[in-house]
């Protein structure tokens, strides 16, 4: 109970004191806190148009209570009919609404204008040649992440994670296997939508190493608001690791509990998903072959724990209703022995 | 200014018995049908308020809910499903079932009150709108009841609704129940259009017309123009649904972005649709509590109408995100910026206005200063998305909740406050309480600020919309909280209102004609308004009727004889008087339709269908046709009060006083037949660049082995498009000459062209042998074909109703109205059908 009066009395004090509390600009998703030089672009456009912006309304609002007070009551509102047109102030009143209506904004519109092509044109994705391209799938409700192998190289397939050098200029291309979804990571870029039938682009730069949050911004359905996902920006030796480790297919079940574990996923999970060194080929689910090296389960809904695995598996449609992944009825002792397996899968 | 004053001598020479049978000819029916069969606008557009109201707060009780789910993070008040209907319902009630039909009703009811005339050219299309749209959105409610409430979002994005990924009926409704709702928004459009330009009081000149109907009549153009596309759109989208094409399905060729483009064709432009009305609200109200006209009345015409324009020029920057071309991206750009120019044009015209006049600070001016603030707030912030860079991050995020939310709420919602507290006196004969006013002034004001200001940090906090919910610790918790709290806090704002407009029908102070020395015509007429408006035809001499002229009477004008028999008058029909379009000099007198059920049943017919539609249901398919059909044929029955009207003024034809006007272009109905042509050349633009829309897919276009039939059967199909338009042209003369053989031998003829037009139609469609349901290109085929066939049913049936009048009277000029109008749509039909073919047959050879 006293919580919820707690942050009520925050949230007032917030709103009485009117300007947004600076502090709290920095969040995990925050547009307002750019980690790569493309979304520091944007926020350097949106700060500029927000001065504009702040100028423009005190003028006008300062304008209108001015006219107001002026000769404000100066007639009852039952007054006999105005005295006939005062035609001066109608030459005049003309030229005012002219210049403040439409010079003045013109002025300021076409200097945005200018502006916003600069700002475009260098966080357009094909403003540079890029380092690395990143293969992502919207699907509903989780992204599967592929990296195309280089030189021969098997390609690496995970989900909902995307590592990235610092650094590097990423190109990330976005495809939709069923609805239309939307890319956004707010602290490394805008987003780009992923429709199907279509390859869109979008390309994604971190200047330090940490993990930034994103989200799907386009409704694909009743868990839409569950389809997260984390961008890990990793020095470029750490990244070069990361990306080996997953080219790896899986470890072998290496005690007795999780050789019986692989055993059941083969046996009740492997038609929808895939590990690789395995015979599981499932393609309609996530592909879990590192599954216990990711951060999430469920596109960020659960963080990476026993318990949370053991919930998810146990009843999917109790944490995200609406998930495609069903409820397979397990007996206590294969839940255990799977998530036995599982939790080896680094 | 004094009533009597104004009317002084009006009734001079005019027999007691004359001015009561005048007004008993306008009466509204009584009885137990009464309520059906009242089509006066007056008492039709009041109840088109009241519904139009109640489903603002039912609007209003969804976002309450959706704000409570979101006041906290991991809340689990509503689910997911239940989230995703009522955010989808908010959007519709207030887009579709609020705004445009409450807007709509408050033209009905103030138009001809402003433009000094008795009624709306087309009172059982009025009629019809409104029982139309109240069934529509009960039928979208309905379905609530069995928890199939639409919950695809108010936009529909395909393919999340095509039939794969929402095979339930919740969509179902949505497209059916939406249509109907935007029939009755046409219809009413169309009205608006035909009254300003063509029922005015003489001598209101088009430079001389209140800004209120400058601003309703450049919005009815855009619905004419801006709903067309959605209607096509949705009609595409419930043929994907039921399995019958492929328009927008990207396995078959389909696309996705198609249903983009046709819904923000009409989306944006429904922006301004919402927004034009308020600025003629604002203009009024601006102009009477500044106590002097308005500072130049030219640039805010120029104003209204440059909106209305450009408006249609900006849909892709609702697109900003889907991939489009650089170039694109630019020019939607400097397009939704450029807008911005007109809109400060406005504000400054108002600022001017108040500057130079003497400001009286009552409720209605209290409103237009918020709107003020709030709409200038929600215009800076959507010149920021309009800059496609910005716009990346603002897109879908709550950024964007809280910019149109200042631009509907602060651009449509206060404005149309403002216009209740300043003309519901005139609706209900009593003052609302002005101390009240200021608290439901105040409340609103400061709570709309608390709800939806956070909400712009909230967005670029990362927030995204249309999620049930949310996680803790993103820095979104305390600005969520906040929102729910001035959600409230404005809801109580709306309830101080409803609590201001009981108080005052039970206590409020007398009214009286003109309590705020308003200067347009309204105010001369008593309150409320009496069903026969306007006894006397008043006589404008400026723009501000009430302020410039001492009297309204047609007494010393020049047109004071030919007015005369209008003067209380005509007593045994509803006359009403019909002007040319720019001078205003009285033209002819129109017959006004008096009481009928028949647009209730015709309703009543329609809600049947859509539910046979929704439902695929044959036997309720068939009685809805029936019913249908019963009213339409009542529809055109001759009303006793129209012979009488033709009798009567034949009688009178000395050559000095009005025609009768009846068919042709000093009929409403030709005009009204005009507009409807309008909506049909949108439409066929709207299949046509579907079709090449689609061409542009990565599938070959046509697919190897369709499209290409030779050159006999097209050319065939042209010549009896052709020769059908021809005939018809031809029966229309025979009628007026009144030469029964021609009308015969034109009559066969037409039944040969048209079984030969089924019979070529038929024939191609065979030998193509499509399949719409599994290939973009059949779909497109179908699109094209089915519209050409949509209009010839139209035609066909306006055909049967004119011959059908043809063969009982002959000589009856009514007859010959309808033969005028079906000639016109065969013009049409015979264009469109050349298009048609052209598209089909010429185009794959083109490209």
């Amino acid at each position: 109970m006293r919580a919820p009066i707690r942050r009520a009395a925050a949230a007032l004090a917030i709103a009485a004191g009117g300007a947004l509390p600076l502090g709290g600009c920095a969040g995990p998703q925050s547009a307002f806190a750019p980690a790569g030089p493309a979304a520091a672009h944007i926020a350097t456009l949106w700060w500029a148009m927000l001065a504009a912006a702040t100028v423009v309304c005190i003028v006008v609002v300062a304008a209108t209570v001015y006219a107001l007070l002026r000769r404000r009551g100066a007639a009852p509102p039952d007054a006999a009919s105005p005295a006939a047109r005062d035609e001066r102030a109608d030459e005049r009143g003309t030229r005012a609404i002219l210049l403040a209506g439409a010079v003045v904004p013109a002025l300021i519109l076409t200097a945005l204008y200018v502006a916003t092509l600069v700002v475009l044109r260098v966080t357009a994705p094909g403003a540079a040649p890029a380092d690395l391209v990143v293969e992502v799938e919207g699907r509903q409700y989780w992204w599967a992440v592929r990296y195309p192998g280089r030189d021969g190289a098997s390609p690496v397939v995970t989900a909902n994670e995307l590592h990235i050098p610092v650094g590097r200029r990423v190109e990330v291309r976005l495809r939709a296997a069923d609805v239309i979804h939307s890319f956004w990571v707010p602290r490394l870029h805008g987003k780009t939508d992923l429709i199907p039938g279509r390859v869109n682009v979008t390309w994604l730069q971190a200047d330090s190493a940490g993990v930034y949050r994103g989200q799907c911004a386009e409704f694909c359905g009743v868990q839409h608001a569950r389809m997260a996902f984390t961008v890990v920006a990793l020095p470029e030796a750490r990244f070069a690791a990361w990306l080996a480790g997953q080219r790896a297919p899986a470890p072998a079940p290496a005690s007795p509990a999780a050789r019986e574990g692989l055993a059941v996923f083969l046996a009740r999970c492997a038609s929808c998903h895939a590990i690789r060194g395995t015979p599981a080929r499932g393609r309609l689910g996530p592909d879990l072959t590192h599954l216990a090296s990711r951060r999430t389960l469920a596109a960020g809904t659960l963080s990476n724990t026993r318990g949370h695995l053991a919930g998810w598996i146990a009843n999917p449609q109790v944490i995200k209703r609406g998930a495609l992944m069903p409820r397979v009825p397990l007996t206590p002792r294969e839940l255990r022995a799977l998530l036995a397996y599982l939790e080896g899968l680094r | 200014m004094n009533r009597r004053a104004l009317w002084a001598g009006a009734a001079e020479g005019l027999s007691r018995e004359r001015r009561e049978a005048f007004a008993r000819a306008w009466a509204s029916p009584g009885g137990a049908f009464g309520l059906v069969r009242t089509i006066n606008n007056i008492p039709i557009a009041r109840r088109y308020m009241v519904a139009g109201f109640l489903f603002f707060l039912a609007g209003g009780v969804l976002a309450l809910l959706m704000r409570l789910q979101l006041g906290t993070p991991e809340n689990t008040f509503l689910d997911a499903e239940t989230y995703d209907q009522i955010f989808t319902m908010h959007g519709t009630t207030m887009m579709f079932l609020f705004v445009i039909p409450f807007i709509e009703a408050v033209a009905n009811y103030l138009l001809p009150l402003l433009l000094g005339t008795r009624d709306m050219p087309f009172p059982r299309l009025t009629a019809l709108s409104f029982w139309t749209y109240v069934f529509g959105g009960l039928f979208l409610y309905a379905s609530f009841l069995w928890g199939l409430a639409p919950d695809g979002g108010w936009f529909s994005y395909v393919p999340l609704n095509n039939r794969q990924y929402a095979p339930s009926l919740n969509m179902d409704f949505w497209d059916i129940g939406l249509s109907v709702a935007e029939v009755a928004a046409m219809g009413a459009a169309a009205e608006l259009i035909v009254a300003i330009l063509r029922m005015r009081a003489p001598g209101m000149r088009l430079d001389r017309i209140p800004l209120f109907a400058w601003a309703m009549l450049v919005t009815a153009v855009m619905i004419i123009f801006g709903f067309t596309p959605l209607i096509v759109g949705t009609a595409m989208l419930e043929l994907d649904r039921k399995g019958l094409t492929a328009f927008f399905v990207p396995e078959a060729g389909g696309e996705p972005l198609l249903w983009q483009h046709l819904f923000w064709v009409f989306g944006h432009p429904e922006v301004y649709i919402m927004f034009v009305p308020a600025v003629g609200i604002v203009s009024q109200v601006v102009q009477v509590f500044s106590r002097r006209p308005i500072v130049s009345y030219t640039l805010m015409v120029l104003a209204i109408v440059a909106t209305g324009f450009l408006s249609f020029g900006l849909w892709a920057h609702h697109m900003f995100t889907t991939g489009l071309s650089m170039v694109a991206m630019s020019f939607f750009t400097a397009a939704s910026l450029v807008i911005t120019i007109p809109n400060g044009i406005q504000m400054f015209g108002w600022i001017a206005t108040l500057w130079t006049g003497r400001p009286v600070l009552r409720t209605p001016l209290l409103f237009v200063l918020g709107f003020i603030v709030i709409f200038l707030l929600g215009g800076v912030s959507g010149v920021m998305v309009g800059a496609v860079p910005f716009d990346s991050q603002a897109h879908d995020s709550y950024f964007v909740v809280a910019h149109f939310h200042y631009v509907l709420i602060g651009g449509v919602v206060f404005p149309l406050f403002a216009g209740l507290y300043y003309w519901l006196p005139k609706v209900t004969g009593r003052m609302l309480s002005e101390r009240l006013g200021r608290w439901n002034f105040w409340t609103m004001f400061v709570f709309f600020h608390v709800a939806f200001f956070p909400m712009h940090v909230t967005g670029l906090l990362g927030m995204p919309r249309r999620v049930y919910t949310y996680p803790a610790g993103l820095g979104w918790d305390a600005l969520n909280l906040v929102s729910t709290i001035g959600a409230f806090g404005f809801a109580t704002g709306v309830a101080l209102f409803v609590a201001n407009v009981l108080w005052s029908l039970k206590r409020g102070a007398e009214a009286g004609d003109d309590p705020w020395g308003g200067d347009t015509l309204e105010w001369a007429e008593t309150s409320p308004p009496a069903d026969a408006q306007f006894e006397f035809i008043p006589v404008v001499r400026g723009r501000h009727p009430l302020w410039e002229q001492a009297s309204l009477t047609a007494r010393g004008s020049d047109w004071e004889a030919l007015l005369a028999p209008l003067q209380a008058g005509p007593t045994t029909w509803r006359g009403a008087l019909v002007v040319d379009v720019v001078e205003a000099r009285p033209r002819a007198v129109v017959h006004v339709p008096g009481p009928t059920a028949a647009p209730f049943v015709m309703a009543v017919g329609f809600l049947l269908v859509f539910a046979a539609a929704l439902l695929e249901h044959a036997l309720l398919l068939a009685a809805g046709a029936v019913v249908t059909l019963v009213a339409l044929g009542r529809w055109f029955w001759p009303q006793p009060s129209e012979s009488r009207a033709l009798r009567e003024v034949e009688q009178a034809t000395d050559g000095r006083s009005l025609p009768l006007a009846t068919a042709g272009p000093m009929a409403n109905g030709f005009w009204g037949t005009v507009v409807f042509l309008l909506v049909l050349t949108t439409a066929l633009a709207c299949v046509v660049s579907s079709y090449f829309y689609l061409s542009d897919g990565p599938a070959g276009w046509p697919p190897p082995g369709s499209g290409r039939t030779g050159v006999a059967l097209p050319a065939l199909a042209a010549a009896l498009l052709v020769a059908a338009a021809a005939i018809t042209w031809w029966l229309r003369r025979a009628l007026h000459r009144a030469a029964a053989g021609a009308v015969r031998l034109a009559v066969v003829a037409l039944l040969a062209a048209a079984l030969g037009q089924v019979a070529v139609s038929v024939t191609t469609w065979r030998r193509w042998s499509l399949e719409p349901a599994h290939d973009a290109y059949g779909s497109a085929v179908l699109g094209l074909v089915g519209f050409q066939w949509l209009v010839e049913a139209v035609l066909a049936t306006m055909l049967v109703i004119a011959l059908l009048w043809a063969w009982r009277r002959p000589r009856d000029p009514r007859g010959h109205a309808v033969a005028h109008n079906a000639a016109l749509v065969s013009y049409f039909a015979a264009t469109s059908g050349l298009v048609v073919l052209g598209v089909l047959h010429l185009s794959p050879y083109v490209w």
